[in-house]
C-alpha cells in the first residue's frame, strides 16, 4: 500500500476557506449531537406514550400501539428518511410541501423526525416490556387506594419501570446517537458526512474515519458514563442496581 | 354495609364465581377460607372493582361497584386493601408510601397527611422506619406498613387477600396482631386467610369456599364446632391437623 500519512490535515484549511478540516469534524460532530438530542426527546416522549397505551386495559389503543410499532420498526431507517424528505412533501397539500422543501436546515429537522420516530418504536417496546415486568399487584395495590389509571402510571408504574429498563435504554440512546449518521444520505452535515468530505478533498481517508470513529468513540463512552450514574443515584434501596453507601454513614 | 348478591364471574369459558351472596355488617370481621383456586381472592377483588363481575351485584355503603356509571377510584379510596406480596411502592419511601396516595387522591396537604403518617407508622410499630424504602424491610414489617397506608385513607372497610401466606412463620404473628387490634377496635373486615387461629379470635363469621362457590357462610363458632358441608369438613381436617 502506498498511502501518503499525514496526521497534519487536521489543521489545515478545508475547501470552505474559514475552517480547519478539525474545526469541520467539530462542527459535524455538533449536529451529531443535537441530531441525536432532539431525536431522543421525540423517541423517548412518544416511546412512552405509546408504551404505556400498549399496556392499558383499551384493546383498540393497544392495537393501535401495535401497528404503530410495527410501521416504524420494520422498515429501514435508511428508507423513512428518504420517504419523509423525499416523498412526504410530494404527498402532502402542495402549497406545505413546498414550504417544507424550502425550509432552512430542512435535512435536519426531517433527520430528527425519522430518527426519532424509528427510534421511538424501540422504546415504545422497552417501556412496554418493563411494565409489564412490574408485579401485577402494584398496579392493583395503586388502583385499589383510589388512585386513577393516568396517577397509578405516573406514580408507581412508570417510575420503577424506568429504573428497570435503564440498561437497554442506554443502548437505545447509544443507537439514537450512531444512527444520525444514517442523516448524510438526506444532506445533513453531521461527524459521518464531514469526515466523508475531508476525505473527498484532501484524500486523507485514513485521518478523516480515524478521527471521526474517536470522536464517536468518546461520544458514547461519556453517554454510556453519565447514564450508569443516573442509573445508580436512582435506583430504589434494596433492589436492582441499588448500591448502599459506604459505611460510614 | 357491603352485600354481595349471586355474583358470578367468568374467565373466557372458565366460571371462576358462581352465585356467590354474602353480606358484611358495619363492624363485622368476615373471614373466607378454602382451597387455593377456589376463587377467594377473586371475590374479593371484586368488592373493589379490581375484578369485573359478569353476574350479580356488590354493594358498598349504598353504591353498585359493577355500575359503570360509579366512581371506582372513589369508591376505592373509601376500602382499603391488603395484598398477599405486600406491594408497597419500591422506589419510595415508607413515609412517602403512605402520603402520597392521601395527597393525590384525599388531596390531603402535605403536613395533615404526614401526621396522619406518622400516627400509623406508631400505632403499627414502625416509626423508626419511616426514612426506610421498602426492600430494606423484612416481609412483616412491609405488611405492617402496607396495612398502615391503607389506613391512611381512614377507610369504611378492610379487605386483606391472604396477608401472611408470603410470610416466613416467625413474622406471621406481628402482622395478625395488627389485623386483630383492628377487628378489635370495630373495624369492618373480609379477610381471605388460612390463619384460622385469627378467625376463632376475632371473626364473627367465617365463608368456606370451594370451586368458585360459597359453601358454608356460619358464626364462627358453628364453623368450627359442626360445619354442616362435608367439604368444609374435609378441609378443615387438613388444616387443623397442625
Amino acid at each position: 500500500m502506498n498511502y501518503h500519512w499525514n496526521w497534519d490535515i487536521f489543521w489545515e484549511l478545508s475547501p470552505d476557506g474559514v475552517h480547519t478540516y478539525f474545526q469541520t469534524l467539530m462542527l459535524g460532530t455538533a449536529w451529531t449531537l443535537i441530531t441525536a438530542a432532539c431525536a431522543w426527546i421525540i423517541a423517548f416522549a412518544s416511546g412512552s406514550i405509546v408504551g404505556v397505551v400498549r399496556t392499558t386495559p383499551y384493546a383498540i389503543a393497544v392495537r393501535l400501539g401495535d401497528v404503530y410499532v410495527e410501521l416504524f420498526r420494520n422498515v429501514p431507517l435508511l428508507v423513512q428518511m428518504f420517504l419523509w424528505y423525499f416523498v412526504f412533501p410530494e404527498v402532502v397539500p402542495h402549497a406545505f410541501g413546498t414550504w417544507l422543501k424550502q425550509l432552512p436546515n430542512g435535512s435536519f429537522y426531517t433527520a430528527v423526525v425519522a430518527l426519532g420516530l424509528y427510534m421511538s418504536a424501540r422504546v415504545a417496546e422497552q417501556v412496554r416490556a418493563g411494565i409489564l415486568s412490574l408485579p401485577r399487584g402494584q398496579r392493583q395495590a395503586a388502583l385499589a387506594l383510589g388512585l386513577t389509571l393516568p396517577q397509578t402510571y405516573a406514580y408507581v408504574l412508570l417510575p420503577m419501570t424506568y429504573r428497570i429498563i435503564m440498561p437497554p435504554l442506554t443502548s437505545e440512546l447509544l443507537n439514537t446517537i450512531k444512527n444520525s449518521a444514517v442523516a448524510l444520505t438526506i444532506g445533513l452535515m453531521e461527524l459521518t458526512a464531514r469526515a466523508r468530505a475531508m476525505q473527498e478533498f484532501s484524500f486523507q481517508v485514513f485521518e478523516a474515519f480515524t478521527a471521526a470513529t474517536i470522536i464517536y468513540i468518546i461520544i458514547n463512552i461519556v453517554v454510556t458514563f453519565a447514564m450508569r450514574l443516573l442509573e445508580r443515584r436512582i435506583a430504589a434501596p434494596g433492589y436492582l442496581g441499588f448500591r448502599a453507601p459506604a459505611a460510614g454513614h | 354495609m357491603i352485600t354481595i348478591d349471586a355474583i358470578s364471574k367468568w374467565y373466557g369459558p372458565t366460571q371462576v364465581l358462581r352465585d356467590c351472596s354474602a353480606a358484611v355488617a358495619k363492624g363485622e370481621v368476615v373471614v373466607v377460607c378454602g382451597p387455593s383456586g377456589s376463587g377467594k381472592s377473586t371475590l374479593i377483588k371484586c368488592v373493589n372493582g379490581l375484578e369485573p363481575f359478569q353476574k350479580g351485584r356488590i354493594d358498598v355503603d349504598g353504591i353498585s361497584v359493577g355500575d359503570p356509571k360509579t366512581d371506582l377510584p372513589k369508591l376505592r379510596a373509601r376500602i382499603g386493601m391488603v395484598f398477599q406480596h405486600f406491594e408497597l411502592f419500591p422506589h419510595l419511601s415508607v413515609l412517602r408510601n403512605l402520603t402520597l396516595p392521601q395527597i393525590k387522591v384525599l388531596g390531603r396537604n402535605p403536613d395533615a397527611a404526614r401526621d396522619k403518617a406518622v400516627s400509623l407508622l406508631d400505632r403499627v410499630g414502625l416509626r423508626v422506619h419511616a426514612e426506610k424504602f421498602p426492600g430494606q424491610l423484612s416481609g412483616g414489617q412491609q405488611q405492617r406498613v402496607a396495612i398502615a397506608r391503607a389506613l391512611a385513607m381512614d377507610p369504611i372497610a378492610m379487605l386483606f387477600d391472604e396477608p401472611t401466606s408470603a410470610l416466613d412463620p416467625e413474622m406471621i404473628q406481628e402482622v395478625l396482631d395488627v389485623m386483630v387490634g383492628l377487628a378489635k377496635d370495630g373495624m369492618t373486615m373480609i379477610v381471605v386467610t388460612h390463619e384460622m387461629s385469627f378467625a376463632r379470635k376475632v371473626a364473627n363469621r367465617v365463608a368456606f369456599m370451594d370451586k368458585g362457590e360459597i359453601v358454608e357462610d356460619a358464626p364462627t363458632a358453628d364453623f368450627f364446632g359442626k360445619p354442616r358441608s362435608e367439604r368444609a369438613q374435609l378441609f378443615l381436617s387438613k388444616i387443623l391437623q397442625h
